[in-house]
């Protein structure tokens, strides 16, 4: 049975870009103020989860697609790099560093290598959070 | 700077991660993961040196001073589990390599593997009781892939008695561990032994004591064992192998640091209980061996007759009871590794799982016999197998103390791990043989090589029980002394 859910669909392809926005504040303000890469990961992925249940599976992934059991590992990868990383520079594992750069339209900002682990857990976030209610909505059938 | 005592853990994570990618490739993964043991293993010896020469090593994650961060602790008896656990490890990757199968292969086998590797691995070199948590996790996550992975009936069956089992022990860990931080407000097992003993183990602090002693009880499947027989027994030879040498070894490792760093106080109360369920277990636990007919359960509960054994030890709490104890978990994790994969070998031979409907293999694969002779021989404790030292330590400690029945009960346990095995031994190899030389299977090296290697080690451990003494005494020392734990953490910057 197919439901009329004209409503969902029109407001969600506005509210998925609210969302998305909202979940990239919050992954960048994370580290010093509230936020941070997994509560960023759990907004990105709620609006992907969003978009499966407004449209449905195959749409999404003709529009996007990516095997997200391989975000997650990139994102796993990409956390435990940064960490290695403070290994081959000989400073204790999982040592960060920041600095401040002039950028052009930015200003003055601060960057760390605290992002790049960030990504890496907003990534991996994602990439479970989507696999498993993937993997449940198949199970259902 | 001590980034080297980090690897056993991140690499196996890394290189797991990256044979993700390398599904389709099979035979790169078989590549990547065994030399990616053999490499730990050598990393492992390497600190597990420099830990004789320096004394214990730490290393502060992102130069975070303890008691304020979390750390790395590198302890003589961390890095003997590491070792071993990596040896162990390597070793039963090889049987898998024949024996597992390409559907497990292709279903992201080996880098559950690593994942599991690296959560013990994390566990054993944690300096921080929130860290050992998570190592706990890591390595429990990719304990329930492993035991549900291939997706047989009897195996989703047991994995969800363990899954459940393992969660509610998680959540009274994680209570455990949140009256322990309201009560001292810290967490690095340092720092808690520290408070603890400034303020003395009160009744609180006593009953949270035995919190934690139910949650690594569950775990380690010291009287509260009723999932681990079953779980045990169902999934595929190697990852049981894997599961029976390094599972149970986790949550007594767990048990041995917090009652000798942390809650050695009151002993007797949390020993004595200690003691008492440890006699309870190797009482039921040979019951358990004794009374069933299906090699896997037989061999299962052998590995609950050891934790109890071991546990011993701890209940005793003599420096040499601890240093045999130490000796045994190093002796148990080769030996039970062994027993499992020999134990699976004889089910793929035969097709049959219980012992009176084989018989006579010894005619067929005679390399093959004789080893389970030897594996039984070792797990009895015969010299100069390795099971002898750590048995004659641990009773030395027991009649030094004082504690016969202990000691009766440990004794005793032996014997009957050795008629239980001897069993098995008589039924299956000896006898007429059942299988025509038509109808034989032909022993597949990948098979009898890690049973060989594993046969090797046990006897190398016996015999070179005086080079190892020396890192087990140290291993001990550090246990019986928590100030020599204490001052390596706490004291000032390295």
């Amino acid at each position: 049975m197919k439901i009329n859910d004209v409503i969902l669909r029109t407001i969600s392809r506005i509210v998925v870009f609210i969302i998305l926005t909202f979940g990239v504040y919050l992954f960048l303000s994370g580290h010093n103020t509230p936020g941070g890469g997994f509560i960023g990961g759990l907004v990105l992925a709620s609006a992907i989860v969003l978009l499966y249940l407004s449209t449905d599976i195959e749409t999404v992934k003709k529009s996007l697609p990516l095997d997200f059991k391989y975000v997650a590992a990139i994102g796993v990868l990409l956390a435990t790099s940064t960490g290695f990383g403070s290994i081959v520079f000989g400073v204790p594992f999982m040592s960060q560093t920041f600095a401040y750069f002039d950028l052009p339209i930015f200003g003055k900002t601060e960057l760390t290598t605290v992002t790049i682990f960030e990504a890496g857990v907003a990534l991996t976030v994602v990439g479970v959070l989507v696999t498993i209610i993937l993997s449940i909505s198949e199970d259902g059938g | 700077m001590n980034n080297l005592i980090v690897l056993p853990l991140i690499i196996p994570i890394i290189v797991g991660i990256i044979l993700v990618f390398l599904r389709p490739y099979v035979k790169w993964q078989r590549v990547i993961s065994l030399l990616t043991m053999i490499g730990i293993a050598g990393i492992s010896l390497f600190i597990l040196n420099r830990v004789q020469t320096d004394g214990i090593i730490r290393l502060d994650f992102a130069g975070w001073e303890p008691p304020f961060g979390i750390l790395f602790v590198a302890d003589s008896f961390a890095m003997l589990l590491v070792l071993t656990a990596s040896v162990v490890t390597g070793i039963c990757l090889i049987h898998a390599f024949s024996s597992i199968g390409d559907k497990h292969e292709k279903m992201y086998f080996y880098p559950f593997v690593l994942f599991l590797v690296a959560g013990v691995n994390g566990s054993f070199l944690t300096g921080d009781l929130f860290n050992l948590f998570v190592c706990f996790e890591v390595m429990l996550l990719a304990s329930y892939v492993l035991i549900t992975l291939g997706g047989t009936k009897p195996q989703l069956r047991e994995s969800i008695k363990y899954v459940v089992i393992n969660v509610l022990a998680s959540w009274f860990f994680l209570v455990a561990l949140a009256y322990l931080y309201g009560t001292v407000g810290t967490l690095n097992m340092a720092h808690i032994s520290e408070r603890v003993a400034e303020s003395g183990q009160g009744p609180l602090l006593t009953t949270i004591s035995i919190l934690f002693l139910v949650v690594f009880s569950l775990k380690a499947g010291l009287l509260l064992f009723f999932w681990l027989p079953g779980s045990y027994s169902v999934p595929p030879t190697a990852v049981a192998a894997l599961f029976g040498a390094l599972l149970t070894k986790v949550g007594i490792y767990a048990l041995f640091r917090t009652f000798t760093l942390i809650f050695y106080h009151e002993p007797l109360i949390s020993h004595t209980v200690i003691g008492i369920m440890a006699g309870i277990t190797l009482i039921v636990g040979c019951i358990g061996a004794i009374a069933f007919k299906d090699v896997r359960l037989i061999v299962s509960y052998n590995v609950v007759i050891a934790v109890g054994f071991i546990m011993i030890g701890l209940a005793v709490g003599t420096e040499t009871s601890i240093a045999g104890s130490i000796y045994y978990v190093i002796h148990d994790m080769i030996a039970k590794a062994m027993l499992f994969l020999l134990a699976g070998t004889m089910i793929y031979l035969t097709g049959k799982s219980k012992i009176d409907e084989m018989s006579g293999l010894i005619r067929n694969y005679p390399v093959f016999g004789w080893m389970f002779f030897l594996v039984t021989c070792s797990l009895a404790g015969i010299p100069p197998l390795s099971g002898f030292v750590g048995k004659i330590l641990v009773g030395q400690g027991s009649i030094e103390s004082g504690s016969y029945i202990l000691l009766a009960l440990a004794f005793i346990s032996s014997i009957v791990v050795l008629y239980s095995l001897l069993r098995i031994f008589l039924n299956t190899i000896f006898g007429e043989t059942i299988i025509s030389l038509e109808d034989e299977k032909p022993m597949e090296m990948g098979m009898i090589i890690p049973i060989v290697l594993l046969g090797i080690a046990t006897i190398s451990l016996g015999l070179g029980a005086e080079v190892i003494s020396s890192y087990v005494t140290d291993a001990a020392h550090t246990l019986s002394n928590p100030s020599v734990y204490i001052d390596a953490v706490m004291g000032g910057n390295k």
